[in-house]
């Protein structure tokens, strides 16, 4: 073994950091997936009857559909009907306010990092905590609610805000777009849902905080966020799980929609449970994001760090309606010991002077399979779009693999397409190099990948950046070799 | 400062090095010169703990301690500082950035307390001065891009900013046009003291007329064949390496 394998070897070794899970008592729904289990979601939320009509409607569809098949990814069959759709942290009462809220439940956020106390926050963030299926805590509401800015649950929005919701609910992501999402549309049971009104500069980071806590349980949560004209709002969200031995799924669907010069900017830093060293366990994360563009000069921005998940299936995309409207995708992805990743995003041109611009970083490590995959689609009436997309790979010894699937589709001839790919490995020089500055193996590995991935760190909001920067260094340790 | 014994190394199986005997004071320069493949690369890299090269006899003994016992970031914690014949590239990382890691780790190993942000750049003010370095090329990722002198420079700068006991340098003349020789050699000369020790690796002349060597060395053939003062690197300007090797012959 050269020192290079050694090195990775040791680096990818290092444990899951948020494997513990806590016992709260849950309220669930029997195991499997039928009518009688979208009806018990439903009542459970106290859902108006167009929404069970509409979930019942998505799951009549989904089970027509089939499993898709065409992403470089391999995982045992899944078995629908051994999965529970619904557990919820007991709690007495609604809770109205953080006091009422279980302390419990507040201990497991403070110990992910996550103070729900929000007047002991220093920076502008507020938090919707979701547990499992249910959101658990929404913080800065009352502050937001005076610029007329939504912040809130997505059972709450049902409930407080039924005209939005039902405006847009599936107004991107259509029920039936694609198997994961229609398990979704059919069974979800909360999100996060963000509405900002006209003209509103919202004035501090909003963020949705994903924990997985129960055994044999989906998540499959959604999130819906409207931004009116010449609004402004950037979005975090974060994920962790328990380590479990058997697979657990998590099949969620973000809906963008951007109406005229709005802005909104959509950060992911995806750390569920990979599976441990030998494969076993960990998150199936098939998850469905998409934006609209619908107005003139509007642009969302996805930025993604993904690190954890055994399987990951994700593509969040851009539908580029409004003329000179902007679609972006940064993302850093990185796979270790057996974790599989595909990838990437697509770009639908369809107004005048469109314009998309797509940084994947992929990292492989271990006997992971990293793919990206991409699509860019410029449509006849869209005049001078232009995108430009860069893929590179960086490798971590010899027995994990870097795929690039770039898919161009051109229907309008003033179209500026470039695409740009790379593929290296971390070399044995370079670690060498660093040591010989006094800079230990795993901290060099670390500068190493932060300097590979730093074009799109550096489009992280600065709160989740340095965490992301861990992130990666953790998520590669021991990985060396 | 350091005592090599007896030291034969060599890489898959190859033997490089066939026994090296080498003693450095604090306060000495010595030059080690000699024609292509002697092993001269190697020893420099053995010295720094490159794990490509296996140490297969010998010892090298560093203030009183066994060095082939540490890693290579231990070494140059202790400090021991290589300037890289081949400086590497790292994409995304700036020098500035590469240095302040480099040196709290070795502060840290010390049991020094980090710099902060104000004595780190007060520090790289300093250093800069001395090896006229362009801040500019700081903030730019390490090497990437750099010319030849540049990275040969950044070498120097590296080695200013982490102030080594023992100082290795492997062919830092090479590729160096005469002005940048000299703003190099420049700043090796202003870092010596008598506390430290300076190993300069070298198969011309050129760069002793700048750094002026206390002790010179021939390695042929992995073995060190002649020893003397700074004549000696002037008498290789003039007669070449052959003599050397035909001398090596007729023994």
């Amino acid at each position: 073994m050269s020192t290079d394998e050694q090195i990775l070897e040791e680096f990818t070794s290092k444990e899951y950091e948020h494997g513990w899970s806590v016992d709260f008592e849950a309220d669930e729904a029997p195991l499997g997936i039928n009518e009688d289990i979208i009806h018990f979601i439903s009542a459970k939320k106290e859902e108006p009857k167009w929404l069970l009509e509409w979930r019942l409607k998505a799951f009549r569809q989904w089970q027509k559909m089939t499993e898709p098949n065409w992403a470089n990814v391999k995982y045992p069959k899944i078995d629908y009907q051994s999965i529970r759709y619904y557990s919820a942290p007991k709690q007495d009462k609604k809770p109205k306010s953080l006091d009422e809220v279980d302390p419990e439940l507040l201990k497991t956020f403070e110990r992910l990092g996550i103070s729900l106390q929000e007047q002991k926050r220093l920076t502008g963030v507020a938090v919707d905590a979701v547990i499992d299926s249910v959101s658990v805590a929404t913080t800065f509401k009352e502050k937001l609610s005076e610029l007329g800015v939504i912040f809130c649950s997505f059972s709450e929005a049902v409930h407080e805000h039924p005209e939005l919701v039902k405006k847009y609910l599936g107004s991107v992501v259509p029920a039936n777009d694609n198997y994961f999402a229609a398990l979704n549309s059919a069974v979800f049971s909360d999100g996060s849902f963000c509405y900002i009104p006209k003209g509103v500069r919202c004035p501090m980071e909003l963020s949705t905080y994903f924990r997985i806590n129960a055994a044999n349980t989906g998540q499959f949560e959604r999130t819906l966020i409207v931004a009116e004209d010449d609004s402004y709002v950037s979005y975090l969200e974060g994920c962790t799980a328990p380590m479990r031995d058997e697979n657990q799924l998590h099949a969620a669907v973000v809906e963008i929609y951007a109406a005229k010069n709005a802005e909104v900017k959509y950060s992911t830093v995806q750390n569920w449970y990979p599976g441990d060293k030998n494969g076993k366990g960990g998150i199936y994360n098939f998850v469905t994001k998409r934006g609209i563009c619908a107005g003139d000069h509007a642009k969302i921005s996805w930025t993604q760090v993904e690190t954890g998940s055994a399987v990951t299936w994700k593509y969040p995309s851009c539908i580029l309606k409004g003329d000179s409207s902007v679609g972006e995708f940064y993302s850093v992805a990185v796979t270790n010991n057996h974790q599989q990743a595909d990838t990437g995003t697509k770009m639908i041109h369809l107004g005048k002077n469109t314009r998309s611009r797509i940084v994947s970083k992929g990292i492989s490590a271990g006997k992971s399979q990293n793919s990206y995959r991409g699509q860019v689609e410029i449509m006849k009436r869209a005049e001078n779009a232009r995108n430009f997309s860069q893929c590179d790979s960086l490798l971590m010894g010899d027995k994990c693999g870097a795929h690039t699937f770039p898919y161009i589709d051109i229907k309008n001839k003033s179209a500026q397409v470039e695409h740009e790919a790379t593929t290296s490995k971390i070399g044995e020089d370079q670690i060498f190099y660093c040591q010989q500055r006094g800079i230990d193996e795993e901290t060099a590995v670390a500068l190493i990948v932060n300097g590979f991935a730093k074009e799109v760190m550096n489009k992280l909001p600065m709160e989740f950046a340095v965490e992301a920067q861990k992130l990666l260094a953790l998520t590669l340790e021991g990985s060396v070799g | 400062m350091i005592s090599i014994k007896n030291l034969h190394a060599s890489i898959e199986d190859k033997e490089i090095l066939k026994g090296i005997n080498l003693e450095v004071k604090a306060g000495e320069v010595h030059a080690i010169m000699g024609p292509n493949g002697s092993g001269k690369s190697t020893l420099a890299s053995v010295l720094a703990g490159r794990e490509d090269y296996e140490v297969t006899e010998g010892s090298i003994t560093y203030e009183n301690e066994d060095l082939l016992e540490l890693g290579p970031d231990e070494r140059a914690q202790k400090g021991i500082f290589l300037a890289f014949q081949y400086p590497v590239e790292i994409p995304g990382v700036s020098t500035t950035n590469f240095l302040k890691t480099a040196i709290n780790q070795v502060r840290e190993a010390r049991g020094e307390k980090a710099l902060d942000a104000v004595h780190f750049l007060k520090l790289m003010k300093e250093k800069m001065k001395l090896v006229d370095m362009d801040q500019a090329l700081l903030s730019r990722s390490l090497n990437e891009g750099f010319s030849g002198g540049e990275k040969k420079r950044n070498e120097i700068f590296q080695m200013a900013m982490l102030e080594p006991k023992l100082s290795i340098l492997d062919e830092t003349d090479s590729g160096l046009d005469i002005d940048a020789l000299r703003i190099v050699a420049d700043g090796v000369n202003k870092l010596k003291s008598d506390k430290t020790a300076t190993i300069v690796v070298t198969h011309y002349q050129r760069l002793l007329d700048y750094i002026v060597p206390d002790f010179v060395h021939v390695l042929y053939n992995g073995q060190i064949v002649k020893s003397g003062d700074k004549s000696l690197a002037l008498e290789l300007e003039e007669k070449g390496y052959d003599w050397i090797k035909e001398e090596v012959a007729a023994v």
